[in-house]
């Protein structure tokens, strides 16, 4: 598998990387968060007593967490906490019984999907989501236009759709990010799982998302395409002000990336706070490890 | 209170017909994961073989029952199991739809190339004289037909549910239907375990087919098939999972039935045009208002990641130089034929190459709505006929043009594609493609039916004042091959220019994952119905175009028979390109026209639809279609022969920028990924 992109660099440390001083933030095709979106002191994403049934099951039972912007939060917790369900909740997949959840401002309740991703919404899944007809190149460009929501059947036969230099650019900026550019026109289908995990990062990157929902992005990634994969996180974090919702079971992965932690089992909060103080917590151990304070 | 009884009781053995044949479907798809299409074809072909070895060879009963139930339904099922259904992997729902329906087009037209084209009446009954009234229920007389269904029905019911809940056999049955490779790893003959499921529901097949032949005068497939449908309905109200609901609803079916018969006016709209569509209105409320009908494709296989992917399309992997020359060959030839069709060819050719331009116009519409949507359809041929009848009828009645008319038929049948795609937008694979079966079943008893929509079975023949100002009727065929050829090459620049757009881009990414389309911000409703509405519209002038150059427009033309069949002949040659629906129409046509020099016995018809039905099987071995499987094939010759020095991709090797799909270092294939499904 090819390494990601030097300029999301080695540094695995966590501590700001050197994406930036590569320019791939700071050029045309990648523009740096808006000051009105970084100074809003309101939280980007509000998510108040929301409850998810499955017939008999109730997958999450009032869960209430917030996302500022530009923050990192990881959300962990063991298996069947809640925590996917909770994603699909928030990014309109499933349709939770009660509670309500707000992006920048806006009641996301009874917005479909694609509307809540056309608000800034990225996403990449726990069980991998690519578009096995197409090559890399083109689910980032598949991507790219559905965010601007441009598709037109008119255009289409006025043969007004070719991509232009600045969705080219984007694109490529995207691609170099992550390391993905050499395999640009490949098809996914002949792309390992740790590759098609960063195809999925990249589609959701592309996108321009202020917040990154990513549901166990390092499965199937070695220990090495792992910690690039934090420093890309990271990197996004710092230098475009993306907050990033991060579902992991890799809680050293984890610690490398987020600010804050918020601990799910049995489809209820029972932690939140820094990821260290919330890791000591003995509930949470608990809940990993099954003993008791 | 009484006279609801007598209109409900007679209801019940009726209700049981449909449920015999509901429980056989319901076992299959439990034990099998196929939601078996050919259940039809296969209790006519029971039927078929019975009633021809008891009249015609003057069997015993018993002897004939054993030969065609007990014998030859299993094997039949069991080389259904082997050579195809065992191809296919679990998640592919598209390929078991499509080999189920090649099954049901296929068998009945086989049977009378095999078997002689005979007429089939009084299938002797199996157990009871069904001449006798045995007892009478509320006043209602049962005989022995129906006294037969119900015993064997509840018997049948009884001892599958028992098979399947307590026994062990039915455990591995339920286990194998997820993943024939995870119980395998497991220690079980996951193999051995489904052709035994496949065994048990042909027989049950065949049973069903016997046991109910003696309520028709005169054998026919289309019964049987009719039957299916009803019965498929019942299966749907119970998620195509539970038994007792399936033969409740089934019931519950007859009932409705009977007692509206009985309450209706016999001269009432309701009484001739809606009662009959009445089993496919309860289809679509099931598939409308029962969640588990949206879900059914969403199982997974857990090992599905060990098929192999698809090969990417030979035409955007094989080397430039040979693109050239086959461009270059693929105009000549386009040039070769236009001249031809102009000045030498003998004009019952033109007659069917014109034809053929017709059926390619269609075809056209599955390449859309399939090929590129993902959207299984099983409706084509009654958008087709929307279009033809506006056409007609307007040229009928208000002495529009055709080909005015056919726009505005165009435009009526994009309306009822856009209804289908509304009704049908939570659905996907299965669902979508009975949803799709259910319309174009309601159309062809409900609308195509009224005399004063299609005149009946004449139809409404076309008169030459219908197409000006061209004389397109009756003609050496030239104005019509000019306008047709015309009309194709616009409907080619349209999906060839909306496959390299956004729209083309979008409906790839639906193709490969919804969730995640929706989830990068596609609008996946809109793109649906936009989509059914092209689709619609593309089979709407492909209909006016077929009813003009047939010089009627005929329900026959458009029922939904020739629906199930259209799409097995596009998916046989490729549904995946334009050419493959172009070469389709015509080989359709040609094939039947070479037929015709054959001995009457071989001829017409029938043999296109088996050569066709055989052709599809090949569906689960070759997804991509015969004709781009062979591309591919020749491909790979040709490049060996003229470019062996290149270092350059290849059919096989389709190298350029891209890597080698089967040679991909590690080349895990995506889980959840679509796997071989190329729709």
């Amino acid at each position: 598998m090819a390494t990601m992109s030097d300029t999301s660099g080695s540094d695995t440390s966590g501590s700001g990387a050197t994406g930036a001083e590569g320019g791939v933030f700071s050029g045309p095709g990648w523009p740096r968060m808006e000051p009105r979106l970084i100074g809003n002191p309101d939280p980007l994403l509000l998510v108040r007593g929301v409850s998810k049934w499955f017939g008999g099951v109730q997958a999450v039972q009032d869960v209430s967490l917030t996302v500022e912007r530009g923050e990192s939060v990881g959300l962990v917790g063991p298996n069947g906490a809640g925590k996917t369900t909770l994603f699909n909740c928030v990014c309109g997949q499933l349709q939770h019984e009660s509670g309500s959840i707000e992006f920048d401002g806006v009641e996301l309740d009874r917005l479909p999907t694609f509307k809540r991703a056309r608000l800034g919404i990225g996403r990449t899944y726990q069980r991998v989501e690519v578009f096995s007809d197409m090559t890399v190149y083109d689910h980032l460009m598949v991507s790219e236009r559905a965010r601007m929501g441009t598709g037109r059947m008119w255009k289409d036969l006025l043969n007004l759709s070719s991509p232009t230099p600045e969705e080219r650019s984007r694109v490529g900026a995207v691609l170099d990010l992550v390391g993905l550019a050499d395999k640009a026109d490949v098809p996914v289908s002949a792309l390992g799982l740790g590759m098609c995990r960063l195809v999925e990062l990249a589609r959701a990157l592309v996108g321009e998302p202020i917040l990154l929902m990513a549901d166990e992005p390092s499965s199937g990634l070695d220990v090495h395409e792992t910690r690039e994969l934090a420093s890309v996180l990271r990197t996004l974090q710092h230098e475009r002000g993306m907050a990033v919702l991060l579902v992991e079971h890799d809680l050293g992965m984890v610690g490398e990336v987020v600010d804050r932690a918020v601990v799910m089992d049995l489809g209820q909060v029972i932690a939140d706070g820094p990821f260290d103080t919330v890791m000591a917590n003995p509930e949470v151990r608990n809940a990993y490890l099954g003993v008791s304070a | 209170m009484e006279q609801f009884a007598g209109f409900a009781i007679p209801g019940v053995p009726y209700g049981c017909t449909y449920a015999i044949v509901a429980v056989g479907l319901v076992l299959t798809y439990q034990a099998t994961g196929v939601f078996n299409f050919a259940f039809a074809a296969q209790a006519y072909m029971s039927a078929f073989v019975f009633t021809l070895l008891t009249e015609h060879e003057h069997m015993p009963v018993l002897l004939a029952f054993f030969l065609s139930v007990v014998v030859l339904a299993p094997v039949v099922g069991l080389a259904m199991d082997r050579f195809l259904f065992r191809k296919i992997p679990n998640t592919n729902t598209t390929a078991k739809v499509v080999t189920g329906l090649s099954l049901l087009v296929g068998i009945p037209a086989l049977l009378p190339v095999l078997f002689g084209n005979e007429n089939l009446y009084n299938t002797p009954s199996l157990v009871f004289n069904p001449n006798v009234v045995y007892f009478h229920l509320f006043g209602s007389p049962i005989n022995g037909i129906y006294m037969s269904t119900i015993i064997v029905t509840a018997a049948v019911l009884v001892a599958v549910v028992a098979l399947m809940r307590f026994t062990n056999l039915g455990l591995q049955m339920r286990g194998a239907v997820e993943s024939r490779r995870l119980v395998q790893l497991d220690g079980v003959n996951a193999g051995g375990v489904v052709a035994v499921a496949w065994a048990i529901s042909s027989f049950l097949a065949g049973l069903a087919g016997v046991l109910l032949a003696p309520i028709y005068a005169q054998l026919q497939a289309q019964d049987y098939i009719t039957l299916m449908v009803g019965a498929i309905a019942a299966a749907a109200w119970g998620v195509l999972r539970s038994m007792p609901i399936a033969a409740l609803v089934s019931i519950l079916i007859g009932v409705a039935d009977t007692v509206a018969q009985g309450y209706l006016p016999t001269g009432s709209v309701l009484y001739s045009a809606v009662l009959p569509s009445l089993p496919f209105i309860v289809l679509v409320l099931a598939l409308l208002f029962v969640p588990g009908m949206r879900s059914l494709d969403d199982a997974k296989d857990p090992l599905s990641s060990v098929d192999p992917p698809l090969p990417p399309r030979i035409t955007a992997s094989r080397v430039p130089q040979l693109d050239r020359i086959i461009r270059v060959l693929w105009y000549a030839l386009l040039a070769g034929f236009v001249v031809s069709m102009l000045t030498w060819m003998p004009q019952n050719w033109e007659n069917v190459f014109n034809s053929g331009l017709a059926f390619a116009t269609i075809f056209l519409s599955i390449t859309l709505i399939t090929g590129m949507g993902g959207q299984l359809s099983l409706s084509q041929a009654t958008l087709a006929g929307v279009g033809a009848f506006t056409a007609a009828q307007l040229a009928n009645h208000l002495g529009l043009s055709m080909l005015v008319g056919g726009i505005v038929g165009a435009a009526l049948a994009a309306v009822v594609a856009v209804v289908l795609a509304l009704l049908s937008l939570r659905l996907k694979g299965l669902g979508l493609a009975l949803m799709t079966l259910a319309a174009a079943l309601f159309f062809d008893n409900t609308i195509f039916s009224q005399t004063s929509i299609t005149n009946g079975q004449v139809g409404l023949a076309l008169h030459h004042n219908w197409a000006t100002p061209l004389n397109l009727i009756n003609s050496n065929g030239h104005e019509f091959f000019i306008v047709a050829m015309v009309v194709i090459v616009v409907c080619v620049l349209v999906i060839l220019q909306v496959r390299k757009g956004t729209v083309g881009m979008y409906l790839a990414a639906m193709r490969g994952s919804e969730t995640a389309s929706s989830g990068i911000g596609i609008n996946l409703t809109w793109q649906k119905i936009s989509i059914f509405a092209l689709s619609g519209a593309v089979a709407g002038v492909g209909g006016t175009l077929l009813a003009i150059q047939q010089t009627v427009a005929n329900s026959s033309q458009f029922n939904y028979q020739l629906s199930l069949a259209f799409v097995v002949i596009v998916i046989t040659t490729g549904v995946g390109t334009v050419e493959g629906a172009i070469q389709a129409g015509i080989s359709f046509v040609v094939m039947q026209q070479l037929l015709t020099y054959l001995p009457a016995r071989f001829g017409g018809t029938s043999l296109v639809f088996v050569l066709f039905a055989f052709g599809a099987m090949n569906y689960a071995a070759h997804p991509e279609g015969i004709l781009e499987f062979q591309k591919r094939r020749w491909t790979t010759r040709f490049e060996r022969l003229l470019f062996k020095d290149k270092d350059a991709g290849s059919g096989l090797n389709p190298g350029g920028p891209t890597v080698p799909v089967s040679a991909a270092p590690g080349g895990v294939v995506v889980p959840g990924s679509s796997g071989g499904d190329y729709v």
